[in-house]
């Protein structure tokens, strides 16, 4: 199993790697650079700018250095902050995302399988088309109009909660960030569960399980929960993926000083050296993330394990 | 009172009735068998008594059990009957068992749902029953998961998980129907000494089961009981017409029909076929060796074996559909390709081919015309539309089915209709060999007879020759002029049909003979001589690949291969053929 | 009756799919129809009449924006543009896919280790954010955000017809048809590719609203389409700046854009019953 993760892990290389290079090279072929809406330089000015970002380098050699700052740590300096490093952008902006996601995606997996169950439980019944009828609207609303109109409808209109993140610390500013960004997973994760777990009951050890006079919780429990949970889980890297795109438009909307605005901020001033850190960043925490994920696969389905 | 009565049920999908009217009781303690072809209503009776039929359903009459009607009583009524009063044993072992627990996990929990034992208690209570039910390392299978026993543990699994709380009735529906049929024998022996005082209700498609393990009988059909009696005086003079035909259709392993012997003017042969695959993380898997046999016009060879021994590789191989590794295919002294594609046209259109799964080889989008008639699209494309549809209608005839079939689609017919247009579809361009790869394993007994009195009457009419693969022994003296036996890739012994049946030279078909079930409470038959199961062909033993089930292996069968002999016209694998011929 | 005969019978005593089909014509049929109609165009500013509620009079059914332009003309054409750009990113998506797909799952073994090996990989990237790096880089334009759209989509449609080709392959009524002698070429034509039509019409059904949700993402943020041209996700955009004193701005467009997406879903959702697909994954 450890050798696996390992192997595993090595194996993510080559991915980063060109995740890397295909960013890289995106950002270099970029026409326009962070300073062209500045008044015009005089040339030697600019050269100098040039110079001390290392932009008249040729590619090769600039790939490279970035590369081995990246081991380091290091996603070099700023364009636009000047002050600060890349590196320093995202340690100060991730752990409020990270936070703002991890509630989410805590939110979400645990209303999703919840609901899901129980529509598979009383599958057919009204209880069943309510709630599914509620996750389809929820996956065809995208998150940014969920967010605007919760705000308009709880912050603007009943004023139950705080609708922007600056001018308040109360803990009541987390809610509605949080759950614009579970509802649409909470919504997938309950259709995938709801699938999933009838298939599972409808299976023959199921079947076993009824004609050995188990009672129906024990038989979801015991027998049920980790298969069905099975697709929930594979499902759990794309909707990683999900959150961190929906964290850009609600951060955005919320005015949340957290990555996603650094990166929508970073794209509309071509800040491209903040973009590229951030995308790198990324790629890498998705790809750990389903690299976790498919080593919990392995630790539900003991078929998988053996390998 | 009776410990289980069922008195005028029904049950309904919909305008569907799959059980009708039917009333029968089972006595403490005794063991009936229940009969009937598929969609008979006997699997829905089964799920009826424990009250695991879907919500679909449409249920009336009464299930009492110890005189309590439980016909549509609550879940929590039910588990109070459910593994403590009456238990069931299901089909399919691999997939009646959660592969996502560990087999203590599940059967500790049977335990302490239905007792007051405590963990410790529970766990012991398992590991007893698993030593009970011959899992003698029990220790190692509480703590297995399903996918790493075999199939016959699996099964013993299931038993033992359904006497843990000693119920009054076990229901076992075709315990042994995926099982080879050593294990087969096995399992139903175990069955018959483990449940004591306990009554079985047996559920079977095949009568030569019920014939050697039960007292009574139950005959269904459409969901009516048409029979019921002693399984005896049932055998020895049955009532019914469908009773009757049931029995005429079954086959006999003990009765012989003498087919006529064919000229021999060879068509194809198989020479030192060598077919292996490559298994990721277990290397070569040898799936054939060194296999010779010729074919002649007008014959029917049988290729008998259980699972793994090789016999579907071997057919495809001798068509071209897998590689094969060494040795060659000769066909009328022509040596064929080894691939399909290499092969010619004209010689493609003379090797065809029956699969097991009827409704699996034909193309669900397309009708019956269009199915049967594509090979001569491609082998006679100068014919006009006209005569094209006039052989595909007279080819259908020849199968048995009229011009209304033309339009249908597959998903239209029944198992033994698309079955016949497989075979239309293979006989359309007059092959002169076909391959039957378990071509009536999944019909039923009457269909599976009809198909074979097909096979016979073409074959004498056109003289084709045919191979025909089974795992099925009782179907192979009536239709075979020779057989093969097969066990984990090599040849044990091939000879004649009726000198197999009554004079077997290995000790393996020894064994396979003496486990088939014979359709006759008289003869009986069914015994469980071989323990153990085939071994992974992965890993085969070496020496005498049979020597570690063999009752009479010596030494040498440890360490030499036996190479094949001649003795009396038989060709066999055996290093002590010659002094343990045991008339049968 | 042919198979895709059948379908299409089920399809048709489907009410989901009859209301959601329903739904979507007439959406699209009012959209194309309403600009003509309509006395306004979508440039026209006003600034007189800026942030008006709807009101039948004037016929500004749906109020006017913050330029005091025309709303119902606006959101008409933003599903124009949006369904459009959702159907051809579809296609492009349906074609890179189905051919991608069938490649890898005719060709078998090594050939298709790595080509899967290779979707795989991609489908571990972030690609929103290469799209929003793709669109920050370039200059922004129609094609490029087909483009984009199209390479996020392509994957899942891949990985499904792959899969369905490959099961069909060695499904016997193929090997059939090889032993009576039909060609690659007929087996491929008569026996594989219409056995996936189901499958590929219900992944692109629900490929469409994937397709819709990343235009509007984009144009939401800035990034896709731009001014004065418009779609609904440009639209929602302008909405959320106005909706404190204009809510109208941001509830029109949302609940169109909405009522689209459940559409395609519910539709993708009933087409999947009717085809009885399962999720092969």
């Amino acid at each position: 199993m450890l050798r696996y993760a390992l192997l595993r892990l090595l194996g993510a290389i080559p991915t980063l790697l060109l995740v890397i290079v295909l960013a890289f090279l995106m950002v270099h072929a970029a026409p326009g650079g962070p300073f062209d809406d500045e008044r015009a330089l005089p040339a030697e000015i600019e050269a100098n700018i040039a110079a001390a970002y290392q932009l008249d380098q040729p590619l090769p050699q600039q790939f490279l250095r970035y590369i081995s700052g990246l081991v380091r740590g290091d996603l070099g300096p700023s364009y636009r902050y000047r002050d600060l490093t890349v590196s320093d952008l995202i340690g100060g902006a991730f752990p409020l995302s990270l936070k703002l996601g991890a509630m989410a995606m805590l939110l979400a997996t645990v209303i999703g399988v919840g609901a899901g169950t129980l529509a598979a439980l009383r599958q057919n019944s009204l209880l069943d088309r309510a709630l599914m009828a509620m996750a389809m609207t929820g996956i065809s609303i995208p998150v940014f109009v969920i967010a605007p109109v919760l705000v308009l409808l709880l912050a603007v209109h009943l004023q139950w909660l705080p609708a922007g993140w600056s001018g308040t610390s109360a803990g009541g500013r987390f809610v509605l960030p949080v759950v614009s960004l579970a509802l649409p997973q909470i919504a997938y994760i309950a259709r995938l569960t709801r699938a999933s777990m009838i298939d599972v009951l409808a299976s023959d050890f199921i079947r076993t399980a009824r004609a050995q006079g188990l009672g129906t919780f024990t038989i979801v429990r015991l027998h049920a929960l980790k298969p069905a949970m099975l697709p929930v889980l594979s499902y759990m890297g794309p909707a990683i993926a999900a959150i961190l795109t929906g964290s850009v438009v609600v951060e955005e909307i919320f005015g949340i000083p957290g990555l996603g605005q650094h990166f929508v901020r970073g794209a509309l001033n071509r800040d491209y050296t903040l973009v590229l850190g951030i995308v790198v960043f990324y790629a890498a925490l998705v790809i750990l993330l389903n690299l976790v994920v498919d080593l919990l696969y392995g630790v539900i389905d003991p078929r998988i394990r053996q390998r | 009172m009776s410990l289980l009565a069922v008195e005028r049920l029904n049950i309904r999908y919909g305008d569907r009735a799959v059980v009708s009217d039917l009333s029968f009781a089972v006595e403490a303690g005794e063991s009936v068998g229940l009969v009937g072809e598929s969609g008979s209503g006997k699997t829905q009776t089964a799920l009826a008594v424990l009250g695991l039929l879907p919500g679909s359903a449409a249920t009336s009459g009464s299930i009492r059990i110890g005189g309590a009607d439980i016909l549509g009583a609550s879940e929590k009524v039910l588990n109070e009957i459910r593994a403590r009063r009456i238990a069931m044993v299901f089909q399919d072992p691999m997939q009646a068992l959660n592969p996502y627990l560990r087999v203590g996990q599940a059967l500790s929990r049977v335990v302490s749902a239905h007792t007051t034992a405590n963990d410790a208690e529970a766990r012991q209570r398992v590991l007893d029953m698993l030593r009970r039910v011959g899992l003698a390392d029990a220790e190692r299978q509480y703590r297995a998961y399903p996918h790493q026993l075999s199939g016959g543990m699996r099964q013993r699994v299931m038993i033992a998980s359904a006497l843990l709380v000693e119920p009054e009735l076990l229901i076992a529906d075709e315990p042994t129907t995926a099982l080879d049929v050593t294990v087969q024998a096995q399992i139903l022996e175990l069955l018959e000494d483990v449940r004591d005082d306990t009554a079985l209700l047996l559920i079977t498609h095949d009568l030569g089961i019920v014939a050697g393990r039960c007292e009574r009988m139950l005959v269904l059909e459409h969901g009516r009981l048409v029979e019921q009696g002693r399984t005896t005086s049932v055998f020895s003079g049955a009532k019914h017409a469908h009773t009757q035909a049931l029995i005429a259709a079954a086959p006999r392993p003990d009765r012989g029909v003498l087919l006529a012997p064919v000229a021999a003017d060879k068509v194809l042969e198989i020479r030192n076929a060598e077919v292996s695959y490559f298994e990721r993380g277990h290397g070569r898997l040898r799936a054939v060796q060194a296999l010779s046999l010729a074919l002649q016009a007008g014959e029917t060879v049988a290729v008998v074996g259980e699972s793994g021994s090789g016999k579907s590789s071997l057919v495809r191989a001798a068509l071209g559909l897998v590689p094969l590794q060494a040795g060659q295919v000769i066909y009328c002294g022509e040596p064929l390709a080894a691939a399909l594609q290499q092969r010619s046209t004209r010689l493609r259109r003379d090797l065809q081919l029956v699969f097991q799964d009827p409704v699996g080889s034909l193309n669900p989008q397309m009708q019956v015309r269009s199915i049967v008639a594509e090979p001569l699209r491609v082998h006679a494309p100068e014919l006009s539309r006209a005569e094209r549809s006039r052989r595909v209608v007279a080819i259908l005839d020849k199968v048995g089915l009229d011009e209304s079939y033309l339009k249908r689609h597959p998903h239209q017919l029944s198992g033994g209709e698309a079955q016949r247009v497989a075979i239309a579809r293979a006989l359309i361009l007059q092959p002169r060999v076909l391959f039957c790869d378990e071509a009536v394993a999944s019909l039923d007994g009457s269909v599976r007879k009809q198909i074979l009195e097909l096979l016979r009457r073409v074959q004498q009419e056109t003289g084709l020759a045919i191979l025909f693969i089974t795992h099925d022994l009782a179907v192979v003296r009536a239709i075979s002029h020779r057989v093969l036996v097969m066990y984990l890739g090599r040849l044990v012994e091939l000879s004649g049909s009726e000198a197999l049946f009554t004079r077997a030279r290995h000790p393996y078909t020894q064994a396979l003979l003496q486990a088939v079930p014979v359709p006759d409470p008289i003869a009986a038959g069914g015994h469980a001589s071989l323990s153990g199961e085939t071994p992974s062909i992965l890993s085969p033993p070496g020496g005498c690949a049979f020597h570690p089930r063999c009752a009479h292996a010596r030494n040498i069968c440890t360490t030499t291969r036996p190479s094949l002999r001649e003795i009396d016209g038989v060709t066999v694998a055996c290093h002590r053929a010659d002094e343990l011929l045991q008339p049968h | 009756m042919s198979a895709l005969g059948r379908f299409w019978r089920r399809a048709r005593r489907s009410r989901s799919i009859l209301y959601c089909g329903g739904m979507l014509t007439g959406l699209v049929v009012v959209a194309l129809l309403g600009p003509v109609l309509s006395p306004h165009n979508y440039l026209q500013t006003d600034f007189d009449n800026i942030l008006r509620a709807p009101s039948l009079v004037g016929g500004h059914v749906f109020g006017r924006d913050d330029l005091g332009r025309d709303l119902f003309v606006r959101s008409m054409l933003g599903i124009q543009v949006t369904m459009l750009v959702a159907i051809v990113a579809s296609t492009v998506s349906l074609i890179i896919g189905v051919v991608y797909g069938a490649i890898a799952g005719l060709a078998g073994g090594r050939v298709d280790a790595v080509m899967m090996r290779f979707v795989d990989t991609l489908y571990a990237l972030p690609f929103i954010f290469f799209v929003i790096l793709l669109m920050v880089a370039f200059e922004r334009n129609f094609i490029l955000i087909f483009v984009a759209i199209g390479a996020v989509n392509w994957l899942d449609m891949a990985r499904i017809v792959r899969g369905q080709t490959l099961s069909l392959r060695e499904r016997e009524f193929v090997q059939a048809a090889a032993l009576g002698g039909v060609s690659f070429a007929g087996i491929i034509l008569r026996h594989i590719a219409p056995n996936l039509i189901g499958v590929v019409t219900v992944y692109l059904t629900l490929t469409i609203p994937q397709a819709i949700l990343v235009e509007s993402f984009l144009s939401f943020l800035g990034l896709g389409i731009q001014e004065p041209q418009t779609s609904l996700g440009t639209l929602v955009d302008a909405g959320v700046n106005h909706m404190e004193n204009a809510a109208w701005m941001l509830l029109i467009p949302a609940a169109l854009l909405a009522l689209i997406l459940l559409c395609f879903n519910f539709l993708g959702d009933a087409l999947r019953d009717v085809f009885d697909v399962r999720q092969a994954r």
